[in-house]
């Protein structure tokens, strides 16, 4: 293995130990009821998002959904202010005014969450546009669920940034699930990647819990795309453990595959490669899970003691300049 | 009168002019929308003719037939710091991508905490009475001006055109220019090169003190003649024209209302729901014991847009209607 793959991998580990850690301190304070919000779980798709961003500079787009706290992560944006606006304070990416499933952080490149499956591909074209016109050379990653490729959005997208040549890549994140419904009962395609056939682009699917794998595929598409070879679409396979919702019994869900799901749990499998390959020891890997709670904890102290938002937010930002004549003639 | 002011263009060449200076202006302004290049035709009003052949087609991009992901191309543009400019051939088809304008356009600078302003606009084309039936002639202003976070603009006149359409290509919101189908061939003053209308600011057509009707788009100009004609008979008619439906300018309407006492509201769109019935609400919140007779709409008929010719020019408002409801008002 490279010196280059070792330091990756290792990168990819540190940032999923802290999407885990982030999720994992979430869904408590959910449980206790010091948080009450609704929150859409990403436990189990920690390692696709972080393989997938290491390719991305700050500069570089990211869309996402409201299951995205581990894209957001993944992109660089601050733990603190993430944490903030899921606690509706402020101080939070968005004033407060977004919530965790309307996530903006443009300095990191975190440009849009949507809560409308599909939404974000059409924007994500718009946002390569804008760099195919300026050649800005960003590159812009859309992610979404498996559900969202049965939307019409997907198609007008994707053929939209074929046709165009645009530097974006679609990562479908295929859960095996949209909402409730297993993968078979709501797509026709066996496979997601192959639906890139139909618009002439590349289609790659790969193991989304395994982060070498998902490093190489993204770091193609990713490639392509800043090459100006147009976009590609990856499929990257995953699980959700946690279900659609905060709260989710997941009785759709079928027993032996959530378990054989659970035994393949790709942050602890990526630190047993980590170990077994000599990448880092146990050591390493607990100063990097001890660093992530520490950040988690501090976060959510930072949120907790933030002060909510003003009444006068309420009708701030709905235009830029206040355009309205309240005034009544006397 | 200056040679300039004496030239007189067509609303197409209205919005061509304003698209043109926009883009030689400023380089983040692009267009994009189906058929929109010189190759296609520049557009099915060839409101877009000449551009991609002057700008290039990076600039002037023809789109496959995809609402959806024309508009959504530009909310992500707009947001990426672009003034996307998209052409949705007919109103009716923006029905398509209202998800993109509703729950993305209008409020990414809200639910951003006022990070990111989606600085797009989308000129759409619609209107009865070219015999185009029930899904290519529908005004639906009211649907989008009821978004909080939208600007929805409808022109009177072409220079009106030409300002407004600057000033939504310019401006930081997304906003919605909506042009009329019927007009695009019609002839007015042009303005000086350069000249914005400002947006949500309503604009007093003509002065008069006995009743106030208000309308915009197709129908001012009609009122005003039929107020030319009033004026013969001693009614005095002033005539607002919106120009802009939302932000409503709340405060040119009511002024006026308090001064005049009476009102008739004139559109082309449906009665139920409408614009009419937000005005009316209005005057009545601020001035129902100022009012010397009850406030009446105009509109077109509560109905789809039929197709023969028999039956749509009785669905579209009727401005004998109008003046009947002006000489009851004001008996």
């Amino acid at each position: 293995m490279a010196d280059s793959d070792r330091t990756s991998l290792l990168s990819v580990y540190r940032t999923a130990a802290l999407i885990k850690a982030a999720d994992e301190k979430l869904r408590g304070l959910l449980t206790s009821g010091e948080l009450a919000v609704a929150y859409y779980s990403p436990r189990g798709q920690e390692v696709l998002a972080a393989a997938t961003s290491a390719h991305l500079d700050a500069q570089d787009y990211l869309v996402t959904t409201y299951r995205g706290i581990h894209d957001q992560i993944a992109k660089g944006a601050p733990l603190d202010l993430l944490f903030a606006e899921i606690f509706g304070r402020v101080t939070g990416t968005c004033k407060g005014k977004g919530g965790p499933m309307h996530v903006t952080h443009p300095s990191t490149g975190v440009m849009v969450t949507t809560g409308i499956v599909g939404s974000g591909l059409p924007i994500a074209v718009g946002l390569a546009t804008s760099s195919s016109i300026r050649g800005d050379g960003r590159v812009t990653v859309v992610c979404f669920g498996d559900g969202a490729s049965n939307i019409g959005a997907f198609h007008e997208a994707l053929n939209l940034a074929a046709v165009w040549k645009l530097p974006v890549v679609f990562v479908c994140q295929n859960n095996l699930y949209a909402e409730s419904t297993r993968y078979a009962d709501g797509t026709s395609a066996a496979r997601i990647a192959d639906r890139a056939v139909g618009y002439g682009i590349p289609g790659e699917r790969v193991d989304g819990n395994d982060a070498a794998a998902t490093l190489d595929v993204v770091g193609r598409a990713v490639a392509r795309a800043r090459a100006g070879e147009g976009p590609t679409l990856v499929e990257a396979v995953t699980y959700r453990f946690m279900g659609h919702y905060f709260g989710d019994p997941g009785a759709y869900m079928d027993a032996d595959e959530y378990a054989a799901a659970l035994a393949r749990d790709p942050v602890p499998a990526l630190r047993a490669r980590l170990i077994a390959d000599g990448v880092a020891d146990e050591a390493t890997l607990a100063d990097i899970e001890a660093e992530a709670t520490a950040k988690v904890e501090a976060a959510a102290a930072f949120a907790a003691d933030s002060p909510l938002p003003g009444v006068a937010e309420l009708t701030s930002d709905v235009y830029r300049e206040a355009v309205y004549h309240e005034e009544v003639p006397a | 009168m200056s040679a300039a002011s004496a030239r007189k263009i067509t609303f197409q060449q209205a919005y061509n002019e304003a698209l043109d200076e926009a883009m030689a202006a400023d380089d983040s302004v692009f267009v994009l929308g189906e058929d929109v290049g010189d190759k296609e035709g520049g557009g099915t009003f060839k409101v877009t003719s000449g551009l991609s052949t002057k700008y290039g087609t990076s600039r002037v991009r023809t789109t496959p037939i995809s609402e959806q992901a024309i508009i959504g191309t530009a909310v992500g543009a707009a947001v990426a710091g672009m003034r996307p400019v998209a052409e949705i051939m007919l109103m009716n088809f923006i029905t398509l991508g209202l998800d993109q304008l509703v729950n993305h356009a209008a409020k990414l600078r809200y639910m951003s905490g006022g990070q990111t302003g989606v600085p797009l606009t989308v000129r759409t084309a619609t209107g009865a009475g070219g015999g185009f039936g029930g899904q290519h002639s529908d005004m639906l202003e009211a649907w989008l001006a009821h978004v909080p976070g939208l600007k929805v603009v409808v022109p009177s006149s072409p220079a009106d055109a030409k300002g407004l359409l600057l000033s939504s290509i310019f401006d930081d919101d997304p906003c919605v220019v909506i042009e009329h189908t019927q007009m695009y061939w019609s002839k007015g003053p042009a303005p000086e090169p350069g000249v914005r209308i400002p947006l949500g600011r309503a604009h007093i057509a003509r002065p008069g003190r006995d009743i106030s009707v208000i309308a915009y788009g197709r129908p001012v100009g009609e009122v005003l003649a039929l107020a030319d004609r009033l004026a013969g008979d001693g009614i005095e008619v002033e005539v607002v024209d919106l120009r802009t439906i939302s932000p409503l300018d709340e405060r040119t309407v009511l002024e006026s209302v308090a001064r005049t006492r009476r009102a008739v509201i004139v559109h082309e769109a449906v009665g139920q729901f409408g614009v009419g019935a937000e005005i009316s609400a209005r005057i009545g919140e601020e001035l129902h014991g100022d009012l010397a007779s009850p406030v009446v709409r105009v509109t077109s008929a509560n109905t789809p847009v039929p197709f023969s010719p028999a039956l749509e020019s009785r669905y579209l408002y009727q401005i004998p209607d109008v003046e009947s409801a002006i000489r009851k008002a004001c008996q």
